[in-house]
């Protein structure tokens, strides 16, 4: 039976990474919005306001998925009569819950010693310790201390299955919403959705053959630990990173792969016949894929948790056997950083597949089904294959190459640290920086609005 | 024993299927302009597609037939509501042409510009809209961007951003504004930036280029004998373009080139047309440039234009001509005139017949979109429903010219 | 062993429930007004022509197939790369002997036409 302390652990673990899932969920459907809109010389959404003693707030927009989900509750609830009505209400909850119940195994950050956070000394004064690179805590379990809790709601064996026996789920809902819709335009999007996301699940699988023959673990905690010892998947299995990225766009059904809901072709698809909530879960859940998707190949392919250089006991930067630096941090703020590094790359995932989103057309279905069959699969059967034979040459090799490549993981790490801190600069260089807006105005209205002080609400236009 | 692996003739291992039946249209996200296809469907096949227009119906020719001849412009721009300056100036054409008329130079030369402008408008919204469907959202409002800056310039021209009305005949409403040459230019160059970066975007794409290729495709005999014109007959390789085989206004003192496409299919169509827009920049300079500064831009003639709104109110003779013109309408000679001239999607032709009052007695128009959406339903069969999308995009089917 | 899949279940528990109160909240919380024409299913204005149930093409149920083929491939290749540091060169060896037989499947397949979806 599970103890007091480990059920109030596994409810704030649930409570964190369901509340992250359902507020970047949220947050993505604005970002998608106001993202397309800077892509787009558009405005983007600006309309919901709340009034707080007459000071109207907009917040960039950030309203609207609030508005979103108020008014999704309050529309007209439809059902066809004609349709299958029990297997018309399951559809959608099939859609959703197995997107949520899907993060159950990724870890959101290295193994947490409670008893190692702070300490109170006998002054009175509070102490945080830090904790050695490897090993267990400082106070065992046999000396009356917690054991370490691994953050990941549930440390399964099974791990990465566990994600591949979920995710299928997803397809059954898209399949049964289509088909109990008593639409035919649901129904070639059910067909459609069907074809394609169980093409994909193949290539999902197959993809990450190649990682788990390095990593040799379908446990995810494992396999970022790996990655942060050696060097991040994504140089190791780069094909691999790409497939499996392909494949999980595909599996959210997100532009290019948005064929079973392509809006020119099939109207809306299999959720056509949805209305209110019912036609939000689906949206939601897509958002929701996108985030899970992020979450999946931050853990497999870039490390999870892990930020280069940064270990259990403190900043050390080594660079084969050369050691650059060495920075000792205590535990609290190592795991404050790793959780907070875990989200940050998940957010910066999410934000490159709305980039996606808007900047490709959608494929035909046929080019669609023959990139999946005609290339990525031969493709992924051939990643396994080389993954194998340069694995055991190189393990056979001897220890100078043995060290050589330890240094070229160091230096992975090196490039990618250089990357992040660009990235993180440039960021901040472009928050900082004044933008300057300039529009074209020659139009008699768009004058004479001008004349008037523009109109209101929108930043002042020049000629 | 039987070997397991017989060859068998293709489409023997298919099982029976039923066809199934399915309406696209009119309700239809991609089918702008109310159409209606019923495509019979195997699988994600189409095995027959049936176009059915007239789902946007005024009686177009009919409502003619009851007002004065300048009467017509406010509905000739409801003809292809993308580029109405260009039908303004065929049909004003039109009517000189019965009425013998030849406009001054300077209201020659504007026409020309304020048409390609259009034109560029047309373009840039076709191959605007094709890509959206396709999905590829931003190139879209890319090139929406851009024909706000040609509406911007035919607002500050005509006052209207939509449907100008702006064509009068024997010359036009008003003079072009000062600023007309320096609006053009700034915003042409803005233009043909815009559209580069939206082709940047769309053609280095692999999976846009081969959306497009092969699909739709049309030989140009095949083509002719539906009695195609414009973009979509000239991406099939033949170079006809009335522009330059029947020369109207002033095409046949400018320079510039007809781009002919090869294979004919959507991707040439689409290409066609881009390749349209740089041709009308090229045409709104050399306009620009030997326009006249000063000169009138409609004819000297009172019966059959309208006096300044200033001597209408001072003097009785304009009174009374304004009178004349606006209650019984200018008197075109009777007769009958066929006047053909290059609009957005292609050859569109005013057969006029006049029976020497103040109202046309027949307007019978040759709209373009008409004819190339006769062409569509042999397009799309044989093809998935997928490629239903950039072949009626590239068509450019517009709704208000297939009032028949 | 429990206490590592409770946590699952708590997490399956709450997905199902939160799925199952939007779902319920938006039946109950939206108002209805059924008219005959609302209650027709969408075909773009047009009345709906022949019955939902047809027969489908075969080439969907191919796709199916196909999924069940190799993914179930996918199934016996996973035990082995978790312990492909341990089996070495001969665990290589057996699995490329394994591959290669679905490398032909694939090849036949591909021949055969099943993965053309033109036409």
């Amino acid at each position: 039976m599970m103890s007091l302390s480990e059920t109030i652990w596994a409810v704030v673990k649930i409570l964190i990474m369901v509340g992250f899932l359902f507020n970047v969920g949220g947050l993505l459907t604005w970002l998608d919005r106001r993202q397309s809109a800077m892509i787009q010389d558009r405005i983007g959404p600006n309309r919901a306001v709340i009034k707080v003693f007459g000071i109207e707030f907009r917040l960039g927009g950030l309203l609207h998925p609030l508005a979103d989900g108020v008014k999704f509750f309050f529309k007209e609830d439809f059902i066809p009569p004609r349709g299958d009505k029990l297997l018309f209400a399951v559809a959608p909850i099939l859609v959703m819950a197995p997107v949520l119940a899907l993060i159950a195994v990724i870890p959101f950050g290295d193994k947490l010693c409670v008893d190692d956070l702070w300490r109170t000394t006998d002054t009175g004064s509070l102490l945080f310790p830090a904790v050695p690179r490897y090993g267990s805590c400082l106070i065992p379990v046999a000396r009356g201390g917690i054991a370490a809790i691994d953050l990941q709601v549930a440390s399964l064996n099974v791990g990465i299955l566990y994600v591949f026996a979920l995710a299928g789920q997803g397809i059954v809902g898209a399949a049964l919403a289509g088909w109990s819709s008593d639409n035919k335009f649901s129904l070639l999007g059910a067909l459609r959705a069907a074809s394609q996301m169980v093409s994909y699940e193949v290539t999902i699988g197959m993809s990450l053959v190649g990682a788990l023959m390095i990593y040799g673990s379908v446990r995810m905690g494992d396999m970022v630990r790996w990655q942060g010892d050696h060097a991040w998947g994504i140089f190791i299995q780069p094909l691999a990173f790409f497939m499996f990225f392909m494949a999980a766009v595909a599996e959210s059904k997100r532009i290019p792969f948005d064929l079973p809901e392509a809006e020119s072709e099939l109207v809306s698809g299999y959720f056509t016949e949805y209305s209110g909530m019912k036609f939000g879960m689906f949206y939601f859940a897509e958002y929701m894929e996108v985030v899970t998707s992020s979450m999946l190949l931050v853990t497999i392919f870039l490390g999870g948790w892990q930020l280069p250089f940064l270990h259990r006991d403190g900043l050390t930067i080594d660079i084969g056997t050369w050691r650059a630096l060495q920075l000792p941090m205590n535990h609290l703020t190592v795991t404050a950083i790793q959780v907070c590094t875990f989200f940050g790359k998940v957010l910066f995932l999410c934000w490159i597949q709305c980039f996606v989103r808007w900047s490709l057309p959608r494929f035909r279905y046929d080019q669609l089904m023959k990139l999946c069959w005609r290339i990525l699969l031969p493709l992924s059967l051939a990643n396994i294959l080389v993954t194998g034979v340069v694995y055991l040459l190189l393990d056979h090799a001897g220890p100078v190459l043995g060290n050589t490549l330890q240094m070229i993981g160091d230096l992975t790490q090196a490039v990618v640290a250089i990357a992040i801190t660009y990235f993180v600069l440039s960021i901040v260089i472009g928050l900082i920086r004044p933008t300057r807006r300039t529009s074209w105005v020659v139009g008699s209205t768009a004058k004479l609005a001008q004349r008037f002080g523009g109109t209101p609400r929108s930043p002042r236009m020049q000629a | 024993m039987e070997p397991l692996d017989t060859e068998l003739e293709d489409g023997a291992l298919e099982l029976p299927s039923d066809p199934m039946h399915l309406n696209m249209g009119p309700a239809h996200p991609a089918m702008h302009g109310t159409v209606r296809i019923v495509l019979e469907l195997s699988g994600e096949t189409i095995v027959k597609a049936d176009v059915q227009i007239g789902y946007l119906h005024r009686g177009f020719e009919k409502m003619c037939e009851r007002g004065t001849w300048a009467q017509v412009f406010p509905y000739v721009d409801r003809l292809n509501y993308v580029s109405p300056m260009l039908n303004n100036v065929g049909y004003a054409l039109a009517v000189e042409k019965l009425c013998g008329i030849q406009v001054p130079e300077r209201c020659q030369w504007y026409r020309m510009a304020l048409g390609e402008l259009a034109r560029i408008s047309d373009h840039l919204t076709c191959d605007g809209a094709m890509a959206m469907e396709l999905g590829a959202f931003t190139p879209f409002l890319w090139f929406l961007k851009a024909r706000e800056m040609v509406w911007d310039i035919l607002e500050e021209e005509t006052g209207a951003r939509l449907t100008h009305s702006f064509g009068r005949i024997g010359g036009m409403a008003r003079p072009p504004t000062d600023a007309f040459a320096e609006m053009c230019h700034g915003a042409l160059g803005a233009i043909i930036n815009i559209v580069e970066e939206g082709e940047k975007m769309l053609l280095n794409n692999r999976i846009f280029v081969d959306r497009l290729e092969n699909v739709g495709k049309i030989s140009g005999a095949d083509a002719l004998s539906l009695g195609w014109t414009g973009p979509c007959l000239r991406a099939s390789g033949v170079a006809y373009d009335i522009r330059k085989a029947h020369p109207y206004l002033k095409y046949d003192e400018v320079d510039f080139d007809v781009p002919v496409g090869k294979s004919g299919d959507t991707l040439d169509r689409f290409l066609v047309r881009l390749a349209e827009i740089r041709q009308s920049k090229r045409i709104i300079e050399q306009c620009l440039e030997r326009m006249p500064k000063s000169g009138p831009v409609s004819v000297d003639n009172p019966w059959v234009v309208l006096p300044e709104k200033e001597a209408v109110y001072t003097t009785i003779e304009a009174t009374i001509q304004h009178f004349k013109l606006i209650m019984e309408g200018a008197k075109v000679p009777a007769g009958e005139v066929y006047s053909y001239t290059e609009a957005g999607n292609g050859e569109l032709g005013f057969y006029l017949i006049s029976d020497g009052s103040g109202t046309p007695y027949r307007v019978r128009v040759r709209p373009p979109s008409f004819l190339s959406t006769a062409g569509l339903g042999g397009l799309i069969t044989g093809r998935m429903i997928s490629d239903v999308v950039p072949t009626f995009g590239s068509l450019n089917m517009i709704g208000g010219e297939c009032d028949h | 062993m429990l206490s590592t899949y409770a946590p699952m279940f708590m997490i399956i528990a709450i997905a199902t429930l939160i799925a199952g109160l939007f779902y319920t909240f938006a039946t109950v919380l939206g108002p209805k007004n059924p008219t005959p024409e609302k209650m027709m299913p969408f075909e773009c204005g047009s009345d709906s022509v022949g019955s939902r149930g047809v027969k489908l093409s075969v080439k969907f149920y191919l796709t199916a197939i196909l999924f069940v083929v190799f993914d179930i491939e996918a199934v016996f290749v996973y035990p082995w790369a978790i312990q492909f540091r341990q089996l070495g060169w001969f665990g290589l060896a057996s699995m490329i002997g394994f591959l290669s037989v679905v490398a032909i499947a694939l090849v036949y397949v591909w021949r055969k036409g099943a993965l053309e979806w033109e036409s």
